[in-house]
């Protein structure tokens, strides 16, 4: 039981991540490496916050918006002109942006260390669940997950961007004609889902009581292995994919007799995955 | 020249033949693959135990070391017939982590010790001081361009052509476009491995986080700054990512930064990459070439 509660957190941090990533591939259909940069910005603007106020809320708040104006930036300033380019010319670039994120973060002029301690307390109780315990850091990350999830669904299903969104991703030309704006339904797929990646790098840093400039670089190719299992550009095949991925890593690790890392495990079941179904556990397969 | 400008001329001809051995599959038949570094570790590994355990010399260790990354990289080519565009992406991405993974937790390979103490590479009574070495690696490099160029236009290199272009029509018109792929793969291989096993001579031990995902990226960006597809482009692109961070030396701690700027701003202002069409080295050699009339 304990360990599904830790899978149940771990995978809550892959979906806040991987879900925006998978907006973004949606929409631009771009494999936006620097989703990873955008989430280590969120956590230490969290940490800042936090540090003022000593409040996860607040540092939650700053940590989305830190993320969500990152990743407009990143959008409007890079990836606005490669939509054209060849797809490994944005690709390339974005791994060149996450590069220099995570580099300027790591250096000890900006944040002192390049491994700071957080240990935040979110006033929350323990809660007791079948004789396992959920620690107030784990159940954070739960409700914030909750919260976030309910409502982009509500954004998505019952707003006229969630609308527009959906419109864009379909097909760009077509919605554009129909009179969505389609710049502004991009940009603010960028806004929303880099502040969910903000969310995830705060929600990260209160569980893992830390924050340093390459925690993003296991989850940056992680998110994507749950994407690409979730069907690239699906929303809702990530939150399942996500859950999916964590249970299955801690219980092999958990059953131990497995000699592969955690991370090589969730390539391993990639490439299975892909060779049985090349076009994702719940993509749709294109002509 | 000294040591120090020997080590970073040989460490390029290595990076020269594994660009090369991207753009085989990249370049040419248009398969994007970010996990070239378990080639590259799958060819040092082989070149690294065969010397130290089962006492192959240098040149029996290279050419051994060759066709076994051939048919590795054969066997994944293999994965690019059912998985395409981005989805390979991800599962070379995927490939190289297993790979390393496979490296650092199995003992036969030494694990995270690597294996270690492999002999100075010697050609017959000769041993190769790192001069003798870098002037060896260069010259291999050059005969690795060389290679490709002759593959880019045989029949071969036309039918990655229409593989890169279009698969369908390609297809359509009775063009092999799985043999193709496989082939890429292989020939790839055969590349990957002689530069993985000149890069174990080289360092003398090797150590699974030599073939870290970030190499994949790092060839990548050497064969698409240099021009996609083009075998100048390959080797240029080798050249100067080789040399950028020992002459940004002095500002070490940001050689990073600066790596990363350099991709963004490459790619956004110059896609085709310095040799490539419409670069700036392509552009200098246009005006030495004879004009052809316009048609």
């Amino acid at each position: 039981m304990q360990d599904a509660l830790t899978a149940l957190t771990l995978g809550s941090t892959y979906v806040l991540l991987a879900v925006g990533l998978s907006m973004i591939y949606g929409i631009l259909r771009i494999i936006h490496v620097a989703h990873a940069g955008v989430y280590t910005i969120g956590a230490y603007v969290g940490y800042l916050a936090w540090g003022q106020t000593g409040s996860v809320w607040v540092a939650l708040v700053g940590g989305m918006a830190a993320g969500a104006l990152s990743g407009w930036l990143i959008y409007a300033l890079m990836y606005r002109r490669l939509l054209e380019a060849p797809r490994y010319v944005p690709l390339i670039a974005s791994i060149g942006a996450f590069i220099v994120i995570q580099d300027l973060l790591s250096k000890p002029w900006l944040m002192g260390s390049d491994r700071l301690a957080m240990q935040a307390d979110p006033g929350l109780p323990s809660v007791g669940v079948l004789g396992a315990t959920v620690s107030p850091e784990a159940l954070y990350v739960l409700v914030v997950t909750a919260a976030l999830l309910l409502a982009l669904a509500v954004l998505f299903r019952r707003s006229d961007i969630g609308l527009q969104w959906r419109a864009t991703a379909s097909d760009r030309e077509l919605a554009g004609a129909s009179g969505v704006s389609v710049e502004r339904a991009i940009a603010s797929t960028f806004a929303v889902g880099s502040a969910l990646a903000g969310a995830a790098g705060v929600t990260v840093a209160v569980y893992t009581e830390s924050v340093f400039a390459f925690m993003g670089e296991v989850p940056s190719y992680k998110a994507f292995v749950i994407v690409v299992l979730g069907g690239l550009g699906a929303v809702l095949g990530p939150v399942v994919a996500g859950f999916v991925l964590a249970f299955a890593e801690t219980l092999l690790i958990a059953n131990a007799g497995f000699v592969l890392p955690r991370d090589a495990i969730a390539f391993l079941i990639l490439v299975i995955v892909l060779i049985v179904r090349p076009q994702g556990l719940f993509g749709r397969a294109r002509a | 020249m000294s040591q120090y400008v020997l080590s970073v001329i040989a460490s390029g001809g290595v990076w020269a033949i594994l660009t090369l051995s991207l753009n085989l599959i990249t370049g040419y038949a248009g398969q994007v693959s970010l996990g070239q570094a378990a080639f590259f570790a799958i060819g040092a590994y082989a070149a690294a135990m065969l010397s130290t355990r089962t006492g192959f010399g240098f040149v029996p260790a290279v050419l051994a070391a060759m066709p076994i990354t051939g048919v590795a990289a054969a066997a994944l080519g293999l994965l690019a017939l059912r998985v395409k565009d981005d989805f390979l992406v991800f599962a070379t991405i995927g490939v190289n982590f297993i790979v390393v993974a496979i490296l650092q937790y199995t003992d036969a390979f030494g694990g995270a010790q690597g294996i270690v103490a492999i002999p100075l590479p010697a050609i017959g009574p000769v041993t190769l001081q790192i001069g003798a070495y870098a002037g060896l690696v260069v010259a291999l490099a050059l005969l690795a361009g060389f290679a490709s160029r002759w593959v880019e236009r045989s029949w071969l290199g036309y039918g990655f052509a229409a593989v890169r272009q279009d698969e369908l029509a390609a297809r359509t018109i009775g063009v092999p476009a799985a043999q193709l792929k496989v082939v890429a793969f292989a020939l790839a291989g055969l590349l990957a491995g002689l530069a993985g096993a000149l890069y174990a001579y080289f360092l003398g031990n090797v150590f699974p986080q030599n073939f870290a995902f970030v190499i994949s990226i790092q060839v990548m960006a050497m064969l698409v700054l240099g021009g996609l597809g083009t075998v100048p482009g390959a080797i240029v692109g080798a050249a100067v990512l080789t040399a950028l961070p020992e002459i940004l030396r002095p500002l070490a701690d940001y050689r990073y930064t600066i790596f990363g700027l350099v991709l963004v701003i490459t790619v956004s202002f110059l896609p085709g990459g310095i040799m490539g069409h419409g670069g700036l080295g392509d552009r200098a050699l246009g005006r030495l070439r004879p004009r052809r009339a316009a048609t």
